[in-house]
């Protein structure tokens, strides 16, 4: 199972609809570098609005790789991580903190726009 | 639903089955989307661990329904290498594997009742209950 990535203009767009295994979420990871490498695109957006989950692993995988794209130049932002899904990441312990987040797709693509002063 | 199903974990794809037979169990008997992708996020922890670290076993659910509480119990039970130190993986970012050390401080934060039995070289049983209110 592979997570589609989308071009729009300079910009990337995942929306993770389905469950995600491990593997996916690893081979998504690698995916998503490669696809930034080859098209220059100097931001990213993943929505998470159908994400009913995200355990330990899913987030490390996802802060991840907002730090690996950050490295090659590419900003990330998640958008749409349902409220639930918040307060589990908080009863686990994980905050991340460094990563940037919007409500929605929408405003994740205007924080990219006001990020990269484009 | 039967007294106790279980689900065996052999393959990574069976975290995900687990977790998803948890959530429908636990929307079964009437908890809220959050309680439920707790109790998810709980059994993807422990059933991971399992396949990381024991390589097999299985996590089994059962309905508590008495006349005071109503509840759902998880027992994840392998016959793994055993947790020698059980007071260093219950803390927060502890971890043999490279991963965030949150599973088992998460899991317990995450339920409402926590309880891990280990012996070395034997395995490991970890019962964990979420309260329906
Ligand atoms: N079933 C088990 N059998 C043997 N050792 C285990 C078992 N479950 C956990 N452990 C040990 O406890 C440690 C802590 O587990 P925990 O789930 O909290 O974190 P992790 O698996 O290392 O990382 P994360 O869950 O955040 O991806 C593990 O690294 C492992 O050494
Ligand atoms: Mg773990």
């Amino acid at each position: 199972m592979r997570i589609p990535i989308l071009k729009l203009h300079n910009y990337l767009l995942i929306s993770i609809q389905t469950e995600i295994d491990d593997n996916t979420a690893i081979q998504f990871q690698e995916d998503l570098l490669s696809k930034i490498h080859q098209s220059g695109s100097s931001g990213v957006v993943i929505d998470l609005t159908s994400v009913e989950i995200i355990d330990s692993f899913i987030a490390k995988v996802l802060g991840d790789v907002v730090t690996m794209s950050d490295l090659m130049g590419a900003k990330v932002v998640l958008t749409g991580i349902q409220p639930a899904v918040a307060m589990t990441l908080i009863d686990l312990g994980i905050h991340l903190q460094n990563v940037p987040t919007a409500l929605n797709l929408e405003q994740g693509l205007s924080r990219l726009h006001q990020e990269l002063g484009e | 639903m039967a007294l106790q199903s279980c689900v065996n974990i052999k393959k990574e794809w069976d975290i995900v089955g687990a977790r998803q037979m948890g959530r429908d169990i636990a929307r079964e008997m009437g908890f809220g989307t959050v309680d439920q992708a707790r109790i998810a996020t709980a059994i993807s922890e422990l059933a991971r661990n399992i396949y990381l670290y024991a390589g097999s076993g299985k996590v089994c659910f059962e309905k508590i329904d008495t006349i005071e509480k109503r509840g759902m119990c998880m027992i994840a039970t392998d016959a793994g290498p055993g947790i020698v130190d059980i007071g260093q993986v219950m803390e927060d970012g502890f971890t043999t594997s490279s991963g965030l050390g949150a599973g088992l401080p998460g899991v317990r934060r995450l339920m409402d009742e926590f309880d891990i039995k280990s012996a070395k070289n034997v395995g490991t049983e970890i019962k964990a209950i979420k309260w329906l209110r």
